[in-house]
């Protein structure tokens, strides 16, 4: 009489499921194609606002406003918006993975952090594509000179 | 018994420090590793508080001067030199990461030194400038 032994230690196999999107090999491949597009566009950001001229101290809401009024830059910083929440939410998410012990706390985090994500997606579009470069009644010294001629 | 002892010492070897197959367990490729998280989570909340002040534009321009001062003052002008920092090794480290997995990963160690030469040379370019504009308004 014969019984079949199973080997010690089989080798882990994942499930043979052939359908369905490997979601975790998409995110390692957005982390590496957004990262090298945000090292481009932070990058950008930081020259642009703290190198050129007086740096972080000429910034104010004429500056802001003198961007946000030119598609240029109301297109690139809706980019690393998107961009930047993702890759870093990804990131977190990657963190509570490896650090967050039990499912529940697991569980909690991750909501969080997706809440965070498109919640602040969300404000951060809206408030570029709903920008008022000139408020109705804000003092004239703190709007942008081209304010005056509306 | 020199037998025994020789069989400590094979067994020995195989949980030596650097053990085969791996770039992320001691040296610069674990270094690498934890400082890119670091650097990560603080980059991660500094972007939420970001997006929450630059949020003030659409409140009134007296709301997003006043913040936008805070970022002025000198404590603040040092942070935003940790801050520059942070995403400079992030970024040139995550660059280093990506050719690791998509070109050769055996230059893993003389690419950390790359990282760092180009972090010092970056905030060489950066620090001395953005403080001077801090420090002289």
């Amino acid at each position: 009489m014969t019984s079949t032994i199973e080997a010690p230690r089989s080798p882990y196999t994942r499930s043979t499921k052939k359908s369905g999107v490997n979601w975790e090999k998409w995110g390692w491949i957005y982390m590496r194609v957004s990262g090298v597009v945000l090292v481009v566009l932070i990058f950008g950001h930081l020259f642009v606002n703290l190198m050129i001229g007086e740096g972080v101290s000429a910034l104010n809401f004429a500056f802001v406003a003198g961007k946000l009024t030119n598609p240029f830059w109301m297109v690139w910083d809706v980019i690393m918006l998107w961009l930047a929440l993702i890759h870093g939410g990804n990131g977190m998410r990657t963190l509570v993975n490896d650090y967050a012990t039990s499912r529940i706390s697991r569980g909690i985090l991750k909501v969080a952090i997706l809440v965070s994500v498109v919640a602040l997606i969300t404000l951060g579009t809206l408030v570029v594509f709903t920008f008022d470069p000139c408020p109705a009644g804000a003092p004239a010294d703190l709007v942008a000179s081209f304010c005056k001629s509306l | 018994m020199p037998q025994t002892a020789g069989t400590l010492d094979s067994q020995q070897k195989t949980t030596s420090r650097r053990p085969a197959g791996t770039l992320y367990r001691g040296n610069t490729g674990m270094w690498s590793w934890v400082l890119h998280r670091i650097t990560g989570v603080a980059i991660f909340f500094f972007l939420l508080v970001h997006i929450l002040d630059t949020a003030l534009v659409r409140v009134s321009p007296e709301a997003y001067n006043a913040v936008i001062g805070q970022y002025q003052t000198p404590i603040m002008g040092l942070g935003e030199v940790a801050l520059v920092g942070a995403i400079v090794f992030h970024a040139f480290n995550g660059l280093r990461i990506i050719l690791i997995d998509f070109w050769n990963a055996k230059y893993q160690r003389v690419l950390f030194y790359v990282v760092i030469g180009l972090w010092v040379v970056t905030m060489l370019g950066f620090a001395p400038r953005h403080l001077i504009n801090v420090f002289s308004h």
